[in-house]
């Protein structure tokens, strides 16, 4: 079988594939640096965490925006033929919410950096100039879209984790390959037609 | 960095003050001592933002004296000591972090010193003075630019600018998005005595 780039109706291409661990890793990453650089004794390292904390939301939210559209202009694999109905219904809102969950925190991360009153600029891995959102600049802006960055972080937490254990529920419990096609799109999938 | 600047411009002052006094029969009495006094001084700074803008801030509390001598400019001194617990910049978080142990490490290292070690006039009231600039335990050598503004009533007032590389004392942290050049830009108001 030819090296897979794009979705078809049964299995993820590599692209979905990579785009999809490339962004959870640095997910768990950034979540790992968020909460340590509040924590952080040191303001020198306070600083510095802040800034790679800000250059991998930027990445972050540029993959996700690649991974957005390649979604859109793909075929998504189908759901296991014994899905129920109450899943089938939950799922494209579960999936639809993990996005909107991948763009929020970073895009209000964005927000909260034009909002505060300390001008820090942004400078994704020390790169370019990334200009800041039209928001206000003030102590009450900054502190509204800190504690919406961080309430929408957690939210991205809770609805990654329940969103793994489900991948695990499928691979243990119901024995299907929801999970692995998402590791490589060489495993045998259900559905699969003869190809 | 305010020490360099707040040296540099003692040195300034009293390069100044030298050719000044040459020039002007008022100035012919400026050779003496000087205390630098807090009031009628200032000690501004700004650090360059990438796109656009600056961190602009003043050291409040500084000593000094400068020792012009009429006969020899080279002669002429000057000495600062900066407190950088002092530092404002009108925004606490941005003075506190300053402050810390990221930048001047106020609490360990108190005084930011500058003591000139020549004097070169470049006009009549202008002067380059060279010193060594001590910060965070390293000591360098600096460059600033004096003018003399006045001198009246025993009371001399230069303005002294100059560049720092903060690298160079390891206060490096926020570079590129921060310039590692911190222009100095002083007022330095001497009483006789």
């Amino acid at each position: 079988m030819a090296l897979l780039i794009g979705n078809t109706q049964a299995r993820y291409g590599w692209i979905a594939i990579l785009l999809h661990w490339l962004i959870a890793l640095l997910f768990i990453a950034q979540i790992a640096l968020g909460l340590a650089m509040v924590r952080m004794t040191s303001q020198r390292s306070a600083f510095e965490l802040i800034q790679l904390h800000k250059s991998i939301g930027f990445l972050l939210l540029g993959l996700v925006v690649l991974r957005l559209g390649w979604r859109l202009a793909n075929v998504t694999p189908r759901l296991p033929a014994g899905t129920g109905l109450l899943e089938r219904r939950a799922a494209p809102i579960a999936h639809f919410t993990l996005y909107a969950l991948q763009f929020a925190p970073p895009l209000t991360g964005w927000a909260l950096v034009s909002a505060s009153v300390l001008e820090i600029p942004s400078m994704p891995f020390d790169l370019f100039v990334m200009p800041n959102l039209p928001v206000p600049v003030s102590d009450a802006s900054e502190a509204w879209w800190g504690a919406t960055h961080a309430y929408l972080a957690y939210a991205a937490v809770g609805l990654v984790a329940v969103h793994a254990l489900a991948a695990l529920r499928h691979h243990f419990w119901l024995g299907d390959t929801v999970l692995v096609r998402m590791i490589s799109p060489s495993r045998r999938c259900d559905g699969d037609k003869p190809e | 960095m305010p020490i360099r600047n707040s040296v540099a411009a003692t040195l300034a002052a009293i390069a100044i003050a030298i050719p000044a006094a040459r020039a002007a029969t008022s100035l012919s009495e400026a050779g003496g001592r000087y205390t630098i006094s807090q009031a009628g001084s200032s000690i501004r700074f700004s650090i360059g933002k990438t796109g656009g803008g600056s961190l602009d801030g003043a050291f409040a509390r500084f000593s000094g004296n400068i020792r012009v001598d009429n006969a020899s400019a080279d002669r002429s001194e000057v000495n600062i000591t900066i407190m950088p617990a002092s530092v404002g910049t009108g925004q606490g978080r941005i003075d506190a972090f300053l402050r810390s142990d990221a930048v001047f490490d106020a609490a360990n290292d108190p005084e930011i010193r500058f003591r000139s070690t020549s004097v070169r006039r470049t006009g009549e009231t202008s002067a380059t003075i060279t010193g060594n600039l001590t910060a965070r335990g390293k000591t360098m050598p600096e460059k600033f630019q004096a003018e003399l503004k006045s001198f009246r009533g025993g009371t001399i007032t230069f303005r002294v600018t100059g560049k720092v590389l903060r690298s160079r004392y390891g206060m490096d942290v926020g570079t590129p998005i921060y310039s590692n050049v911190v222009e100095f830009d002083m007022t330095l108001s001497g009483r006789r005595g």
